[in-house]
């Protein structure tokens, strides 16, 4: 008769996963979490760091390679370009924090509401949802940034009018379906009010899924005031933000290529950092 | 009835990728023509039996000890009725694409022959003209139609995992009914998995019980349930409930 | 029951139309300050500023303004003269959009199709080392802006290998569809990680049905039960989210636009918003908008009528 089916595998082999397995059995959250680290300390250590300022010019050592002197050489002022990569981290990742604040309080509020309440609650959330999301993101972003004065403040203020949908459409979802549940019944039965079931019950489910969420934000966040940077609505020079310095460097493309290339590989850097800190968070939730 | 088995399972054993045992050591064999009822409540095993021995086990399980020998292919009807079709296809065109290849005959003489097996199954002369989606089928149509899948594989061994289990009550006993008289006209062997002992004895000679991945007890159908040697069989036993007496009877 | 369907879904994108051409009236009056003072500069004088206000139609009562600005857009699709050399507007985009929905519909075909091949891949080989390397992908490219992506782009591919124009639009067919390849995949690497990620996780979940194993126990050929069945069933939800996306496509459009110098509504939005030249702004904000929301709602009505679940007991 035919075998149906594989050779059995001995019992000892399976104390053996594959190579990938094990490695990604890592909690990402400790590779993202210590990416993340490194360049938090970068960015605070970096006045003791670098004997340079990031806006002093020194025409005479404009456009230099990387050496032991400049370790990622300089831009066409002469600037360093280490520190300037540094300096820049600092403003754009405390913005990427800051400006997050309100959207995420916002967007988990406004979604709690509109899940637990449902009905025309709902219906008024959806709708406005709906139509800040049809604006492509970054028309709205240019739009506003510019209409409410470019730099800092139009980035916050951009991202309090549409940064607070993501979170507002995740935990509507989320909300919705814990309603449904028996705990939520019985909590209405035992007579407690709506706000405090949303508040003492409802958010600590939603929280840690929102946390997931805004990791990814952040990311899209921090694209988002780089781009801005680029395009010239977002950070004013002189503060350095990888954005300007990716469009300075690009008329220097064929000469000195690193000057565009260097503060890209930083974001992608803090978004893969984020990235596996999200990615993490996630596994760590889901398993308990 | 030939002596020698088309079936012989000896010392299966199925586990998760982290070793969390699912089966273990399971023994028995099947002769041409025979029927085995396999009965236990769920998370028994049975289901991933069935898929071992069709060659199939779901991604995360291994067999991790004994082994499967068969002569013959076997064909396996599911639980779900509407989740074994391709809700995209249309049935019959699905059932001729199994023939196509199974069979290895024209398109057109598919189709043919696709619609015979429909009508050796009952399923209504309204097919013919106008092919249906799984989804506007009844189960027990679709159910149907999943036999006849099975059978058009033309298999020695057809695998049953509580093929009536998601039907309406009177649907189960024109399903059962149908499953029989194949099986008289065609001659495969079966494996019938079931939570339900009655059904199980009704339609098989030999059982076999299995409770947390273990064989607990197996025989001749009548003589386990005239005399269970297992207390789990007799928990079974006791679970289908006898017709309850009624008021003002004898 | 259906048309019902029809009715609702339809009647909800008007409704969100209705408040995206809202949203855009009130995008001028958010502005602080007097749009006229921005446009005409710090000292003007009284009568070239009330004038602008005239022409801005500043002066009439918000309600007035509100139907005359619906008005001019549904009588003539415009929503208003430019400032600077005083075109309507919609000439103004119509002449502008080819070379924007060209790059858009490009991008789109080269993200599926990318797309399509990644994830059928990676679920394919799941666990292996190309299912692993293809889902490391979106992690590492969600961080990548992408205007840098284009950038790199042109120093690899134009600069150092000059395979492909460094910027601007070519010349009849061929040339306008060469010179717009790099930035249609600069465009398209924004959308494939998600498309990928979603993609894959939609066949897997298939893989695993049950109507798979029947075809795989039917013996059935592996290409067979992949592209008739497996895709088929796998596409249908990653449709809807392709219409989501669509949003994110048409913005990283306008973006690339001017990484590469394209004369496209990008580069339009750029400068009239360098220009203050509201009327053409609103214009393009409200075309991209609106956009959106019939495409989502075509996508919409599209995998309803794909789905044969919803067609019912005849």
């Amino acid at each position: 008769m035919k075998m149906i089916g594989t050779e059995p595998r001995l019992y000892e082999e399976h104390l053996n996963p594959t190579l990938m397995n094990r490695i990604l059995k890592i909690p990402s959250l400790l590779v993202g979490g210590a990416m993340f680290a490194v360049l938090i300390i970068l960015a605070v250590s970096i006045p003791f760091i670098s004997p340079y300022d990031p806006s002093e010019q020194n025409l005479s050592a404009f456009l230099q390679p990387p050496s032991a002197e400049h370790w990622l050489g300089t831009d066409q002022l002469g600037r360093d370009l280490f520190t300037r990569l540094i300096y820049a981290a600092r403003t754009d990742l405390s913005i990427m924090v800051l400006a997050e604040i309100v959207p995420f309080c916002m967007g988990i509020l406004l979604g709690m509401l509109a899940g637990y309440y449902g009905k025309w609650v709902d219906k008024i959330i959806s709708l406005i949802t709906d139509t800040f999301i049809a604006f492509p993101f970054y028309l709205i972003v240019i739009i506003v940034a510019f209409a409410s004065g470019a730099g800092e403040r139009g980035i916050y203020i951009t991202f309090m009018l549409v940064g607070w949908i993501v979170f507002a459409r995740v935990v509507r979802g989320l909300s919705a379906s814990y309603r449904k549940q028996e705990w939520v019944a019985s909590a209405q039965t035992l007579g407690l009010p709506g706000i405090r079931i949303i508040l003492r019950h409802l958010l600590p489910n939603v929280l840690p899924q929102a946390v997931v969420v805004l990791m990814t934000d952040m990311v899209g966040l921090l694209v988002a005031i780089v781009t801005l940077g680029y395009l010239g609505i977002g950070i004013a020079p002189p503060t350095p933000d990888w954005g300007t310095m990716i469009s300075d460097g690009q008329s220097f493309i064929t000469t000195a290529w690193w000057l565009s290339a260097v503060p890209g590989f930083a974001v992608v850097y803090t978004g893969i950092a984020l990235s596996l800190v999200g990615d993490g968070l996630a596994d760590l939730w889901r398993k308990k | 009835m030939s002596t020698s088995p088309i079936l012989e399972v000896e010392a299966l054993s199925l586990s998760t990728k982290s070793n969390q045992k699912l089966v273990q050591d399971v023994h028995f064999s099947l002769g041409r023509g025979e029927s085995l009822g396999l009965v236990g409540e769920s998370g028994s095993g049975k289901s991933l039996t069935l898929r071992s021995i069709l060659g199939l086990l779901p991604s995360g399980v291994e067999q991790t000890g004994g082994s499967i020998r068969s002569d013959v292919s076997s064909a396996m009807v599911f639980q779900d009725p509407r989740g074994a079709l391709d809700p995209l296809c249309t049935v019959v065109k699905q059932l001729a694409e199994v023939v196509y290849y199974r069979q290895k005959l024209s398109r057109k003489a598919s189709r043919v022959a696709a619609l015979e097996l429909l009508e050796l199954l009952g399923l209504p002369d309204s097919l013919k003209r106008e092919d249906r989606y799984p989804s506007q089928l009844s189960g027990g149509q679709c159910q149907r139609v999943v036999i006849a899948l099975a059978l058009a594989c033309k298999p020695g061994i057809l695998l049953c995992d509580e093929p009536t289990t998601a039907l309406d009550v009177t649907v189960q006993q024109q399903i059962i009914e149908t499953i029989t008289r194949l099986q008289r006209e065609l001659g495969f062997a079966m494996v019938f998995v079931t939570h339900n002992l009655a059904i199980a004895a009704t339609l098989c000679s030999k059982l076999c019980v299995m409770k947390q991945g273990r064989i607990v007890e197996h025989g001749d159908s009548l003589a386990i349930l005239q005399n269970p040697q297992n207390p789990y069989t007799q928990m079974l036993i006791n679970s289908v409930l006898p017709l309850p007496e009624l008021e003002g009877s004898e | 029951m259906k048309k019902f369907w029809l009715f609702s879904v339809v009647g909800r994108a008007l409704v969100v139309i209705f408040c995206v051409m809202t949203a855009v009236f009130f995008l001028i009056r958010m502005v602080p300050g007097d749009p006229a003072k921005m446009i005409l500069g710090e000292y003007s004088t009284q009568e070239a500023l009330e004038s602008m206000h005239h022409a801005l139609g500043l002066d009439l009562p918000v309600g007035e303004q509100y139907i005359r600005f619906v008005q001019t857009l549904f009588t003539q699709g415009d929503t208003g003269n430019s400032i600077i050399n005083g075109t309507s507007t919609r000439e103004l985009i119509a002449d502008r959009a080819p070379v924007t929905l060209l790059l858009i519909g490009m991008a789109c075909a080269l993200a599926i199709v990318i797309a399509l091949v990644l994830a059928t891949l990676a679920a394919t080989h799941k666990d292996k080392l190309l299912d692993h390397v293809i889902r490391i992908f979106p992690t590492v490219t969600l961080g990548m802006p992408i205007f840098w992506v284009g950038i790199l782009l042109i120093l690899l591919l134009s600069v150092r290998l000059h395979w492909f124009p460094v910027g601007g639009v070519g010349e009849g067919w061929w040339g306008t569809l060469y010179s717009l390849t790099l930035p249609a995949i600069t465009v398209a690497l924004s959308q494939i990680p998600t498309l990928v990620r979603s993609l894959r996780a939609q066949m897997l979940e298939v893989l695993e049905s049950d109507f798979v194993v029947t075809l795989k126990a039917a013996r059935l050929p592996s290409r067979v039960i992949l592209f008739k069945h497996v895709l088929r069933n796998a596409a249908l939800p990653t449709l809807i989210l392709l219409g989501v996306n669509i949003s994110y496509l048409i913005g990283g459009t306008l973006v690339v636009e001017q990484v590469f110098g394209i004369k496209g509504i990008g580069s339009l939005l750029f400068s009239s918003i360098s220009k203050r030249d509201f009327p053409v702004i609103q214009g393009i904000a409200l075309y991209c908008a609106v956009s959106v929301v019939i495409i989502s709602l075509l996508i919409e009505i599209l995998t309803r009528w794909l789905d044969p679940r919803t067609k019912g007991k005849p």
